[in-house]
C-alpha cells in the first residue's frame, strides 16, 4: 500500500438478493456494485458520480462497513476493515463518518440539535461534563451556527441549517475520513454554495479526506480533486477533475458531460451534444460484456462479449473501455 | 433557432395568490406580471417558495381552496381573463388549450389505468374522437415522444415504465390536443441528467414543430440557459428580473440574479473555484420583511429598500428589473 493512500478498495462486490414467493426464495440479485477497485489519497476529495442505480451510495456505505454480505477488501490506513471483529470495527468508526443527503430524514426529530451533535461524543466516551458542553459549542461554531441553538429541535431549522447540524455531528469524533452522500442535492441553489464552501473550508482546516458522492457533475467538478465515474455497478473512468472535464475518454463520461447544461447560453451553444438512447438497464440484469454497450455509439462486437478492465491509459487516468 | 412570434398567448397581470394558514397569511404570489408569446419558451426561475409553481397552478385555477385564494390580478389567455371564467370553461381549457406536466410522473399518472386509457381520455373528451380514432392517435403520440414498441406498450400500466418513459407519456398526454400553451413544472428534477437531456430535446423539437408556447419552471439555471428564449427570475412571490436568455446571463442587473449566477458551480469553471455565497436564508413567506423582500440578503441594501417595494422598470431592450440600486453601481462577479 502506498503511503498516501488513506483508503484502498479492492474488487468490491455488493449484491442484494431479491426474494419472491412465500418461502422467500432468492430469484435474482441486484448487482449494485459489481467488482470495483480504487484508492482515495489522504487529504483529497474523491468525487464519485453516476446516475441513479449506478451503485455510488452503496459503495460509500460498503466502505463504512454498513452492509453485511459484501465481498472484496477495504483497507483503511493499511488495515483491512473486512477482517476486523465487531469491537475493533466499532473503535475504527471514530475515523470515518457519514453525511446524509436528506437533511429532514437524517436528524432524529425528537432530539435537540445539541444532543444530536453531542451523541457521538457520548457513544465513544470522548467527553463529559463541562468539556462535553464546550466541545458541542465548538462544533456549532465550526459549522457557522450559534451555540445557543443547541436546545432547538430539527424542525425549527431550515434545510441548510439542518445539513450543518449533520456535518457537525460527523465532525464530533474528529474523523479522518467522511463519506458525503449527496450532501447538497436537497438544498436550494444559493444554500448549496454555502454548504460546499463550508465543507471545503473544513477539509483544509481539519485535514479531512472526503468521498463526495453526487449526481450533479457541476458540483463534483468544483469540489473534487479526482473523480470516479460509475455506471451500473462498475467504474467507467477515474482521473483528476481537470482531466475528466478536458479530456474524457469513456463514451459514457462524454455523454454524461454533454448532457449537463452550463449556465451560460453563449458557451453552452458551442458544445457538442451526445444524446444517449434508451434508459439505464436494471442492475438485476446488466448487459453482457461491457455493461454500457447497448447505449454506446462506439460499440463494436467485442463490447458485447468481453467486459473491459479498468486500466491505466494516461497519467493517473484509468478507463474501462475496449475502444480507448 | 427560436419559433417565438409577437403574438401574446398569455398575459399575467399583478397576480396575487395567498394562502391562509395557521402561521397567518402566506403571500405565495404577490404581484406577478409577465407575458408569453406564441411559439416562445419562457423559463420561470427561482428557489423553493419563490412562488413559481403556485403561479402556474393559478393560471389553471388549480389552487386548493381552502387554504389558497387568488386574491387579485388578471390572467389573460388568448384574450379572455381566466379568473373570470366558470369552472366549466376551465375544464374545457385544461388539458386542451393549456396543458401541464409535473415534476413527479409517478404521482401524476393514474396507477390503475393503462397508458392507452390515460392518453386517449383527453382525445375523447376534447377532440371528440371515437375509440378507434383515439387509439390510433395515442399510438402516434407515443411514437412521437419516443416510446419504443408503442403498439404493444400502450396497454401497459405506468409502473411498467421507467421514470424517463413516464415523463414522456406525460408529454404525450399534454400535447395530445395541440395546446397553445404548455406549462412544465420542474419536468426534469426527478430524472437523471442523461434522461433530462432526452426529455428536453423532445420538448424543444415538438415546440418547433407545433409552435406551442412553453413555460418551463425550474431552479436549474443550466436547463434554462439551454432551452428557453426568455428568463423570468422570481423571488418571494414577485418577478425581480426578466430578460432574453443571452442578455440575462451576460448582463444581469438585479443583485439576486447576479448572486444566484455566481453561486452555481459550473462544469467549465476552474476546480475549487470559490463560489460566491448569498448570505442568509430564503424568505419566510408568512413573515416577509418590509420593503423589498430581498433586502436582508442583499449586499447593496439601502434605507429605501427597507421601506418601499421596488417596481419593475426597463433597463434594456426587453430587459426589466425591480430594484432601487443604480445599475452602474452593480458589481458583476
Amino acid at each position: 500500500m502506498k503511503n498516501d493512500h488513506l483508503i484502498e478498495v479492492d474488487n468490491l462486490i455488493m449484491w442484494f438478493p431479491v426474494t419472491a414467493g412465500v418461502l422467500q426464495k432468492r430469484v435474482a440479485d441486484v448487482k449494485a456494485v459489481d467488482g470495483i477497485s480504487f484508492f482515495i489519497k489522504s487529504g483529497e476529495t474523491l468525487g464519485l458520480v453516476g446516475e441513479s442505480g449506478c451503485g455510488k451510495t452503496t459503495t460509500g456505505r460498503c466502505i463504512l462497513q454498513l452492509y453485511e454480505g459484501m465481498k472484496g477488501s477495504i483497507l483503511f490506513e493499511g488495515i483491512d476493515l473486512t477482517q476486523l471483529k465487531r469491537e475493533q470495527m466499532r473503535r475504527m468508526r471514530r475515523n470515518m463518518q457519514l453525511i446524509f443527503q436528506d437533511p429532514y430524514a437524517s436528524l432524529d426529530p425528537r432530539m435537540t440539535a445539541g444532543d444530536i451533535i453531542g451523541e457521538p461524543l457520548k457513544v465513544h466516551n470522548l467527553a463529559k461534563g463541562k468539556e462535553y458542553k464546550d466541545q458541542v459549542a465548538e462544533l456549532f461554531r465550526m459549522v457557522e451556527l450559534e451555540p445557543y441553538m443547541a436546545d432547538r429541535y430539527p424542525h425549527e431549522f431550515s434545510g441548510g441549517q439542518r445539513q450543518r447540524i449533520g456535518i457537525a455531528r460527523a465532525l464530533a469524533v474528529r474523523p479522518k475520513f467522511i463519506v458525503c452522500d449527496e450532501p447538497v442535492s436537497a438544498l436550494d441553489v444559493s444554500i448549496q454554495a454555502q454548504i460546499i464552501t463550508l465543507l471545503e473550508r473544513l477539509r483544509g482546516e481539519l485535514n479531512l479526506t472526503y468521498l463526495f458522492i453526487a449526481h450533479d457533475l457541476s458540483v463534483v467538478r468544483n469540489i473534487s480533486d479526482r473523480v470516479a465515474v460509475m455506471y451500473l455497478g462498475k467504474l467507467a473512468e477515474v482521473t483528476s477533475s481537470d482531466e475528466l472535464y478536458r479530456n474524457p475518454l469513456h463514451p459514457y463520461t462524454i455523454a454524461l458531460l454533454s448532457a449537463v447544461p452550463i449556465p451560460d447560453p453563449v458557451i453552452d451553444r458551442t458544445r457538442e451534444r451526445i444524446l444517449l438512447t434508451g434508459d439505464v438497464p436494471s442492475p438485476m440484469f446488466p448487459p453482457s460484456g461491457c455493461n454500457f454497450h447497448p447505449r454506446c455509439h462506439m460499440a463494436i462486437e467485442q463490447c458485447s462479449v468481453e467486459q473491459p478492465e479498468l486500466r491505466l491509459v494516461g497519467e493517473e487516468h484509468w478507463v474501462a473501455c475496449h475502444r480507448v | 433557432m427560436t419559433t417565438a412570434t409577437n403574438e401574446k398567448v398569455l398575459e399575467v397581470n399583478n397576480l396575487k395568490t395567498y394562502f391562509y394558514t395557521q402561521e397567518g397569511e402566506v403571500k405565495a404570489v404577490d404581484g406577478l406580471s409577465y407575458y408569453i408569446n406564441k411559439g416562445e419558451s419562457v423559463g420561470l426561475v427561482g428557489e423553493s417558495a419563490c412562488g413559481k409553481s403556485v403561479s402556474a397552478l393559478s393560471i389553471l385555477r388549480l389552487i386548493p381552496y381552502p387554504p389558497g385564494i387568488i386574491v387579485g390580478g388578471e390572467i389573460i389567455f388568448q384574450g379572455e381573463d381566466l379568473l373570470k371564467s366558470t369552472e366549466a370553461e376551465m375544464r374545457h381549457i385544461r388539458g386542451n388549450r393549456i396543458a401541464m406536466i409535473f415534476q413527479e410522473p409517478t404521482t401524476s399518472l393514474n396507477p390503475v389505468l393503462t397508458v392507452k386509457r390515460q392518453v386517449s381520455e383527453a382525445l375523447e373528451l376534447h377532440r371528440s374522437m371515437d375509440k378507434d380514432a383515439s387509439l390510433e392517435e395515442t399510438i402516434r403520440l407515443l411514437k412521437l415522444v419516443g416510446i419504443p414498441d408503442a403498439e404493444r406498450r400502450a396497454g401497459d400500466y405506468p409502473f411498467q415504465f421507467s421514470g424517463g418513459m413516464q415523463q414522456r407519456i406525460m408529454i404525450a398526454m399534454a400535447l395530445s390536443c395541440d395546446p397553445a400553451l404548455l406549462i412544465a413544472d420542474e419536468p426534469t428534477t426527478s430524472v437523471d441528467v442523461t434522461v433530462q437531456a432526452q426529455l428536453l430535446e423532445i420538448l424543444a423539437d415538438l415546440r418547433e414543430r407545433l409552435g406551442t408556447a412553453v413555460i418551463i419552471i425550474t431552479h436549474n439555471l443550466g436547463v434554462v440557459a439551454r432551452y428557453v428564449d426568455r428568463v423570468n427570475v422570481m423571488y418571494a412571490g414577485r418577478l425581480v428580473e426578466t430578460a432574453p436568455t443571452d442578455e440575462l446571463y451576460g448582463d444581469p442587473k438585479h443583485p439576486y440574479t447576479v448572486g444566484l449566477l455566481a453561486s452555481v458551480p459550473r462544469l467549465d469553471s476552474e476546480r475549487k473555484e470559490t463560489l460566491r455565497v448569498i448570505q442568509g436564508l430564503p424568505p419566510n413567506l408568512a413573515r416577509l420583511p418590509g420593503g423589498c423582500s430581498f433586502h436582508p440578503r442583499c449586499d447593496y441594501a439601502m434605507p429605501q429598500c427597507r421601506e418601499e417595494m421596488p417596481e419593475l422598470e426597463k433597463v434594456g431592450e426587453n430587459h426589466f428589473r425591480a430594484c432601487f440600486l443604480d445599475v452602474k453601481k452593480l458589481k458583476k462577479e
